[in-house]
């Protein structure tokens, strides 16, 4: 086994303290995308403290970049920054105010870590393209990863990026699809099928890998697999749970963007707390 | 009559953008399967791996340029101005603007200059869709050189640009030698009983439209507005200084472009320049296909004859 059992136990850790992160962004009474943040939760846990290169200056030019495209889960990264020491505990806190430094959504002005502006859906994956483009006419080692929603592959752009990415051999872009079948309104199935993902990214030409977005091994392992495809980029479709580790919302699109009730919150910090015991 | 020299400023910008490319590795270039002609494929031959070739996605192209300008790249974006504005609009204001990239957008074929093709091809809206962002700023060269000269200058203009090129090759009307100044109006000609604000091809509609007032004693001043955005409001305002009325022309919708500007600006500045000002240009109408460039400026009501008149009706 690549991973000892005692990495893959931290990692855990961490994914359970980055759920805390997440929940005191969204105290009772606040909306938040708590859906979307927490399914990718585990992907965010295993790039930016296993397999990026990250560093305590987040404007390291030798770093590897993390876009999210599904910019309304940005608080799984803003999570993530306070691990790093990006931004403060205290940020978090005041996450989408005025004076605070954590916006609604990506914005690379505001907020240390963040690489682009996103959240209008379907662009990121193109951004993160010319990022990967730009690195590699600059010699660059460092590598692009794109998270991208299930449902963000209803625009169209996403295909385009998707047509681009292979005809320049993008092997130093990774895109992670967040698959977890719950959109804003609804099921993915019902607001818009996509069909068969994994075909889809394969005939585009890309190297495809699907994994449980949950398991920290196979999550680990398929970041590894991308870095070894050569000549193309790779696509890993992570079967996610919309809202996972928080029960009451796992699998509903009513948490997509929600306020928690005080006893929801509660749940949510035993739950936490339980996610930090079981690691 | 003297002789009117031509040339082409899509030329203009291709050879721009190989002199960029030669200067300063960081320049980049996208196309979107019309390098030939916008001929940013100049650029191309000359720097193939610099040069991306995105296909028919033009959303894909101002997105990707956006990425290659947050690795440190000047990333210059060129399709037809229909293409380069309203299409990828969303791409331009998230990706682009709103992060103040160093993302340069060239419209080609801007205007009514893409005759034949009609409505879907020729951009009335482009002027006004672009200025409407935050942070960019908007570019409209009247001539061969001051195409350029644009060019070079927007390389070093900070965050993101976008320049309406036209397709027709224009009389020349600057020379090598005179400076672009970014976010400066500038003078053309002077007068001192009407001025005229014309930006694009419209600078010589209005030069031709002066010599004919002239034979009727009517002295008229031609400002070049090649910046549009940020407008040089102060210079907008010095050149009504004097002037008994205005007329403002461009070749785009008379909606949110140029002219409105101008008429932001005087109507907001001291009393003496609150003139009364006349704005030509496409009234709220899409283009329509034409045999040529000229019989469509007839159409819209954009020769030099039409702004005499309008320089008349003003001065009434």
């Amino acid at each position: 086994m690549k991973y000892s059992e005692s990495e893959i136990h931290e990692l855990k850790k961490i994914a359970a303290t980055l759920r805390g992160d997440l929940i005191e962004m969204i105290p009772p009474g606040k909306v938040g995308h708590l859906g979307g943040s927490s399914s990718i939760m585990d992907v965010v846990a295993a790039l930016y403290f296993k397999h990026m290169k990250v560093f305590k200056d987040p404007k390291d030019p030798k770093r590897d970049r993390c876009i999210f495209s599904k910019g309304h889960s940005v608080l799984a990264q803003y999570a993530a920054f306070v691990e790093l020491g990006y931004v403060s505990h205290d940020d978090l806190h005041k996450v989408k105010t005025l004076d605070g430094t954590l916006q609604g959504h990506p914005d690379m002005d505001h907020t240390p870590g963040i690489e682009a502006v996103t959240g209008s859906l379907g662009q990121g994956l193109s951004v993160s393209l010319g990022m990967a483009l730009g690195l590699r006419l600059d010699g660059s080692d460092s590598r692009v990863f794109c998270v991208v929603g299930d449902g963000e592959m209803n625009e169209g752009q996403i295909w385009e990026a998707a047509m681009a990415g292979a005809a320049y051999k993008a092997d130093n872009l990774v895109a992670i699809i967040d698959f977890n079948g719950v959109q804003a309104t609804d099921v993915s199935e019902k607001v818009m099928p996509v069909g068969q993902v994994g075909e889809k990214w394969k005939s585009f030409g890309w190297n495809v890998i699907e994994i449980d977005g949950h398991n920290m091994i196979e999550i680990l392992d398929a970041l590894d697999a991308a870095k070894a495809c050569k000549g193309k980029p790779t696509a890993i479709i992570a079967h996610t749970v919309k809202g996972k580790g928080f029960t009451f919302a796992e699998g509903k699109a009513a948490y997509h963007n929600a306020a928690l009730t005080e006893s929801e919150y509660k749940e949510a910090q035993e739950l936490v707390k339980k996610m930090k015991e079981d690691a | 009559m003297s002789e009117v020299v031509k040339m082409s400023m899509r030329k203009a910008y291709g050879e721009a953008l190989v002199e960029l490319g030669r200067e300063n590795k960081k320049i980049v270039a996208l196309e979107a399967d019309l390098g030939k002609s916008t001929m940013s494929n100049m650029f191309g031959a000359e720097f193939p791996e610099r040069y991306f070739q995105m296909g028919i996605a033009e959303a894909n192209m101002i997105s990707a340029a956006a990425g290659l300008a947050l690795t440190g790249h000047i990333a210059f974006a060129s399709t037809f101005a229909v293409f380069a504005s309203g299409r990828p609009y969303d791409q331009i204001r998230s990706s682009v603007a709103i992060a103040r990239l160093n993302v340069k957008i060239c419209g080609s074929s801007a205007g009514l200059s893409d005759f034949g093709d009609g409505k879907t091809h020729q951009s009335v809206d482009d002027i006004a869709i672009m200025s409407v962002l935050p942070n960019m700023s908007v570019l409209s060269p009247a001539d061969y050189w001051e195409t350029k000269k644009m060019v070079k200058a927007m390389a070093d203009i900070q965050g993101p640009c976008y320049i309406r090129v036209s397709r027709a090759d224009a009389p020349v009307i600057t020379d090598e030698s005179d400076e672009f100044i970014f976010g400066k109006v500038r003078q053309m000609r002077d007068g001192k009983d009407a001025v005229v604000y014309a930006t694009g091809f419209m600078v010589y509609q209005a030069l031709e439209a002066a010599k004919k007032l002239e034979q009727e004693g009517i002295d008229v001043r031609v400002i070049n507005v090649n910046t549009i955005k940020p407008l040089d409001t102060d210079g907008i305002i010095a050149a009504a200084k004097g002037m008994k009325a205005a007329v403002t022309v461009e070749e785009a919708s008379i909606i949110g472009g140029m002219g409105s500007a101008v008429c932001d600006t005087l109507i907001a500045g001291p009393s003496e320049t609150r003139i009364k000002t006349l704005k030509m240009g496409i009234i709220d109408r899409f283009g329509t296909s034409a045999q040529k460039y000229e019989e469509l400026l007839a159409e819209y009501n954009l020769t030099p004859d039409d702004i005499v008149k309008k320089v008349k009706e003003a001065l009434k």
